[in-house]
């Protein structure tokens, strides 16, 4: 029976929730697994729980150098979407989205989904010819996409300034419905707990510190709780990719690490059910189920492993804010605070199995991790699995930048922080 | 964060334009190494820690810097002329 359900909650309740058990354990680690996959975020443990869920390996041990869920996937801004214009893109991040839509079932966790809609603003008339284009890219890939209107718009988001003397007028926008937000740490904790169940142990507070090698081979891991070995050795560590992999002595990689901020403010009555983007800049923003407006812009812009931002930013994220939302200037930001982004220089993901024999490695989120969670960690379990990538995740690949086969949905080129 | 322009003395980071990783060698032009052009392209070394990097006081004197920043702590520890921007390999 699921360990969650309407008549555990009332039992429960009746005797003082005093029988409910931990929802994962706190193992010590065993001198040796089938599978290693270090990082505790989202993808690592996404990756565990399908490891043991679709493909029944369950000697698997989850490395966190923190505690569970103290990195990005307790940083981000929740937006889950699935509007890309390139194929392989859109592919891999609709088969997220439909993860996504039996999540809370599929783990007996409420993931809190809520399918508000993502509505991208456009501010010139080529702007909205670009949004149609990717409109229809996406509906000929049977994701679900839309083109509005300014009346429409106004309709959707009453605050919303729409009117010709805006800062950067609204001419339309594209909105796909399915997309929506989720509550981040329950990700975590419902992966966890899933994962857990089926034999994972998550081990927290455990940091690598170094690769045991056989010749090239990558028989295991040395950490701050001594020296564990196991036959396949997977990296799901976002920002911290090049430092680990400096560990592994490959000291260069398709990637560089940024920092990004996010904001939330104090709570609101409801003022904007969906979740917004702004056309002439970079900012997005949302409502939490608290009331609280989450929001976010650009990257600070040079490499930085500091997990904290600078003011300009929050100065331009606050700017950008104001110029769609003018009747939002008195309201008080609550709290701030920085992820690292493991941008790529296409701006797309690498889940690869090596480059190591015995190595298998998922990185290079950029700014989009969260909404990736579920398929990452499919698309990565399977790779281990079975030592080559599914469909989905066959063009993610680390030597694409030597081949000439990038995957560059902006266009932006080989410079990371404009992705 | 302020960078100390050789010209213009400490000056607030939004008058600058980040370049990025100042490791890189670029190849000679006609240079037919592809594997060289790749790593110029798209490798990067990525360090948590000191960080050689090129940026541009853009909103200044314009001149290129080869500044020394600490990725961890934002410190800046040294700050010069790039004179020559990226590096370039030498002819032979």
């Amino acid at each position: 029976m699921a360990e969650y359900s309407a008549f555990s909650l009332l039992k429960n309740a009746l005797t003082g929730n005093k029988d409910w058990k931990p929802a994962w354990r706190k193992p010590d680690p065993k001198a040796s697994y089938d599978v290693i996959v270090i990082g505790g975020g989202g993808h690592g443990l996404s990756t565990a729980y399908y490891l043991a869920k679709e493909h029944g390996i369950t000697n698997v041990a989850v490395l966190e150098k923190g505690w569970l869920g103290s990195g990005n996937v307790g940083r981000n801004t929740t937006a889950v979407r699935s509007n890309y214009l390139l194929p392989q893109n859109t592919r891999f991040y609709e088969h997220s989205m439909k993860l996504w839509e039996n999540l809370s079932h599929d783990l007996n966790y409420n993931v809190m989904f809520s399918q508000r809609g993502c509505l991208n603003l456009a501010h010139t008339p080529a702007q909205l010819d670009d949004y149609a284009r990717r409109g229809n890219a996406m509906r000929h890939l049977g994701v679900d996409a839309e083109l509005m209107s300014v009346d429409q718009i106004k309709r959707l988001v009453p605050a919303l300034d729409v009117s010709g003397s805006a800062r950067f007028p609204v001419v339309g926008g594209l909105m796909q419905r399915r997309a929506g937000s989720a509550r981040h740490d329950a990700v975590a904790w419902g992966y966890a707990r899933g994962a857990d169940r089926r034999g994972v142990d998550i081990i927290e507070n455990c940091e690598v510190t170094g690769f045991l090698r056989d010749g090239d081979r990558v028989t295991g891991v040395s950490t701050t709780r001594g020296e564990i070995r196991a036959k396949k050795v997977a990296l799901a560590v976002a920002g911290s990719t090049g430092r680990v992999m400096q560990l592994a002595g490959i000291s260069h990689m398709p990637i560089e690490s940024h920092v990004l901020q996010a904001f939330v403010s104090e709570s609101l009555k409801p003022i904007i059910d969906t979740i917004l983007t702004f056309g002439m800049g970079h900012f997005y923003i949302s409502q939490s189920d608290k009331g609280g407006l989450v929001y976010g812009g650009d990257l600070d812009g040079y490499n930085s492993y500091a997990q904290r931002g600078s003011l300009p930013i929050v100065d331009e994220v606050m700017s950008e804010m104001l110029a769609l939302f003018p009747g939002l200037a008195r309201v008080r930001m609550l709290r701030s605070w920085g992820g690292l982004c493991d941008m790529t220089m296409d701006g797309s993901p690498i889940i690869t199995t090596g480059p190591l024999p015995g190595m298998y490695l998922n990185c290079g989120w950029c700014y989009g991790g969260f909404k990736a969670t579920p398929a990452s960690g499919w698309c990565f379990a399977y790779t281990i699995a079975k030592d080559e990538p599914h469909d989905f995740n066959a063009p993610f690949t680390l030597d694409r930048f030597y081949r000439g086969l990038i995957i560059d949905d902006k266009g932006q080129g080989a410079t990371p922080r404009l992705h | 964060m302020l960078i100390t322009c050789p010209y213009c003395g400490p000056r607030d980071v939004i008058e600058f334009t980040y370049q990025g990783d100042g490791n890189r060698q670029r190849p000679q032009p006609a240079s037919q190494n592809l594997d060289a052009w790749n790593a110029y392209v798209y490798d990067r070394l990525n360090p948590a820690g000191d960080h050689n990097e090129i940026w541009q006081h853009s909103g200044g004197c314009r001149a290129h810097l080869r500044v020394v920043r600490n990725t961890i702590t934002h410190e800046i520890l040294s700050t010069e002329f790039a004179r020559g921007g990226h590096k370039t390999e030498s002819r032979s």
